[in-house]
């Protein structure tokens, strides 16, 4: 549309997606080449479209191998884990009206620790699959909790995020339970670099999953863009402009659980992308959720890869969680919402 | 576009809050609801806009039922203003009367000729186009309430209803808004609780009290000095204005 482009904001979102396209190719190539062994650029895209099967160049077969099997599809992991928790971010915020709501407001990542842990500690299952099959019976049991204690979110928003206090805190406590009566010190710290996050053990069959969940998610949350937006003023406001606000509100909620708990299960709990993002993104590209999510979700992506760099580069030879990393960034970004958000009087 | 209500019933739980309630308002005519606190006036809105199902009875937009149509074809015949909506996102005016295209565009489409004309028709009633570029919290409580008629106005319909829509407002600005109000083309109802401001901007009354239509009439009919004792507990005399020619109540001290 014409008209549209000239709208506040629209503008602003092409500049931005195509710049953020860009960026996060060159943040992706960055994260393949960098590392304890060091790879150029160039091996890099040679190694890559090796990989795709593109060229037959000539790259050593550890270079191919770390660029191929280990960092490319890390690096990937990484942007789509970005994409879906900002998109997460953006969705809960405009659901539950709250500014600080994040994916794991409804006590998701509370229940996959738990769901992590019983695999850990307890040895329910074995294996790297069962872990994370762990972490997403965890997920869903935390947010099936939350869904009954909010009448399925239908009691308001504050409500629901009362439930999902109140089941962070008997799953956190479940956890914590679990780990100091049946744990030793080194299941403790496995816990606890698990909890924080990390792309170390990802694969290619990750990027796979990862990516179906988060292309149908965001086609899904692109086609309620327009209901969401209608939500500004509440959810029977909502109803007034003709939205279906209960079938919406589940299927939304349902699609960040999704996403949050697949997300959660592969790397971790991955803190602040979720809260950060969408903020940002909204100070760029307006409130309008036709244009804030694939907006977060570009800007989530580029965020986390270069989080990601920044895990692997702060310290030599040892990885940061990435937590740690988007927590650093994140946690001034929340002080500056919470500055801004102050009362005025 | 008439309204009808035949034997409303709703309540939460074993409570009853709207009871019995049958009313009709005839085609661009505007209806005063009127009440004490805790009458049923917000509840019984909310049941002719579709938002409440009620338990028992129905309700007649153009003698159609309501209960079979669509959520988002309602939207388009009826509005619905709440009482003193807010928001934290930061929105424009604009963006805030664009809402109200909503029931008119599917999930994808474009921003029509059609959606443009309404918005700005809408905008241009209540005199907001000069400030449509304005962030929605620097507005005045006034400012915030003519954007949300116009938001309900860029939905077109025929029917509008408006909770309490001079709430924390300024004598000037609550004539304003109901001035507005009764001289758009519209079947309208108010739920009001200044009793004056509905003798002189309502063509019909109704007076709800513990969930019931107490009485339903003209200003003159409905407005006497034993309804004020009876349903809203205050000694008053009724005089016909020489202003207006309506009804005008004075209240008494002792």
């Amino acid at each position: 549309m014409i008209s549209g482009l000239k709208d506040r904001g629209a503008l602003g979102l092409v500049v931005l997606l195509a710049l953020a396209g860009v960026v996060l190719i060159l943040a992706v190539a960055m994260a393949t080449a960098i590392g304890d062994y060091s790879i150029s650029l160039k091996t890099v895209f040679l190694a890559v479209t090796n990989g795709l099967g593109l060229s037959h160049a000539d790259v050593s077969r550890i270079e191919q191998s770390v660029v191929w099997d280990l960092r490319l599809s890390r690096a990937l992991v990484a942007a789509l884990a970005g994409a879906g928790l900002a998109l997460c971010g953006a969705i809960l915020q405009a659901l539950l009206r709250n500014a600080l709501a994040e994916p794991f407001v409804l006590g998701v990542s509370a229940g996959a620790s738990t769901g992590a842990v019983c695999v850990i500690v307890l040895g329910i299952g074995a294996g790297g699959l069962s872990l994370s099959l762990g972490a997403f019976a965890g997920a869903f049991a935390a947010f099936g909790l939350v869904a009954a204690l909010s009448n399925g979110a239908t009691s308001g928003p504050n409500h629901t995020i009362l439930a999902g206090v109140a089941a962070s805190q008997l799953f956190n406590a479940l956890t914590s339970y679990i780990v100091t009566t049946s744990g030793n010190a080194q299941q403790a710290r496995d816990v606890m670099f698990w909890l924080l996050g990390s792309f170390g053990g990802v694969r290619w069959p990750d990027f796979y999953l990862l990516f179906v969940v988060v292309i149908i998610s965001l086609a899904i949350c692109l086609w309620m863009a327009r209901a969401l937006d209608a939500f500004t003023f509440g959810d029977e406001d909502a109803a007034a402009l003709g939205v279906p606000v209960g079938r919406i509100r589940l299927i939304l909620f349902a699609i960040t659980a999704v996403l949050t708990a697949t997300i959660v299960s592969m790397v971790g709990a991955i803190g602040f992308v979720g809260l950060v993002v969408p903020h940002a993104a909204r100070y760029v590209v307006g409130p309008l959720h036709l244009r804030l999510l694939p907006a977060c979700a570009m800007v989530g992506a580029v965020f986390m890869v270069f989080a990601d760099i920044v895990s692997r580069m702060i310290v030599s030879q040892q990885t940061v969680p990435i937590g740690v990393v988007t927590a650093l960034v994140g946690v001034p970004f929340f002080a500056i919402i919470l500055y801004r958000a102050r009362p005025q009087s | 576009m008439s309204v009808i209500a035949q034997n409303l019933v709703w309540g939460v739980k074993r409570r009853t809050i709207v009871s019995d309630v049958s009313l009709s308002v005839a085609k661009g005519e505007t209806l005063g609801l009127i009440g004490p606190n805790g009458s049923g006036k917000s509840s019984l809105l909310r049941l002719l806009a579709g938002l409440k199902r009620p338990l028992g009875g129905q309700v007649l937009i153009h003698d159609q039922d309501i209960a079979h149509v669509s959520r988002r074809n309602l939207s388009r015949q009826i509005a619905f203003v709440q009482q003193s909506a807010a928001t934290d996102t930061n929105v424009t005016v604009q963006d805030v009367v664009r809402l109200g295209r909503t029931p008119h565009r599917s999930a994808l489409s474009g921003w029509s000729a059609d959606d443009e004309t309404a918005v700005a028709t809408a905008l241009d009633r209540v005199d907001m186009t000069a400030h449509k570029a304005q962030a929605w919290q620097t507005l005045s409580g006034g400012e915030r309430q003519r954007v949300h008629i116009a938001r309900a106005l860029a939905q077109m319909p025929q029917v509008m209803y408006l909770d309490e829509p001079t709430n924390h407002l300024d004598i000037h600005h609550q004539i304003e808004i109901l001035r507005l109000v009764r001289d758009l083309d519209l079947t309208s109802i108010v739920a009001l609780h200044d009793l004056n401001l509905a003798a002189m901007f309502c063509d019909k009354i109704v007076v709800l009290h513990q969930g019931r239509v107490h009485a339903f009439g003209t200003p003159d009919a409905v407005l006497t000095q034993d309804l004020l004792r009876e349903v809203f507990r205050v000694e008053a005399g009724v005089s016909t204005s020489p202003y207006h020619n309506r009804p005008h109540i004075h209240f008494l001290a002792s």
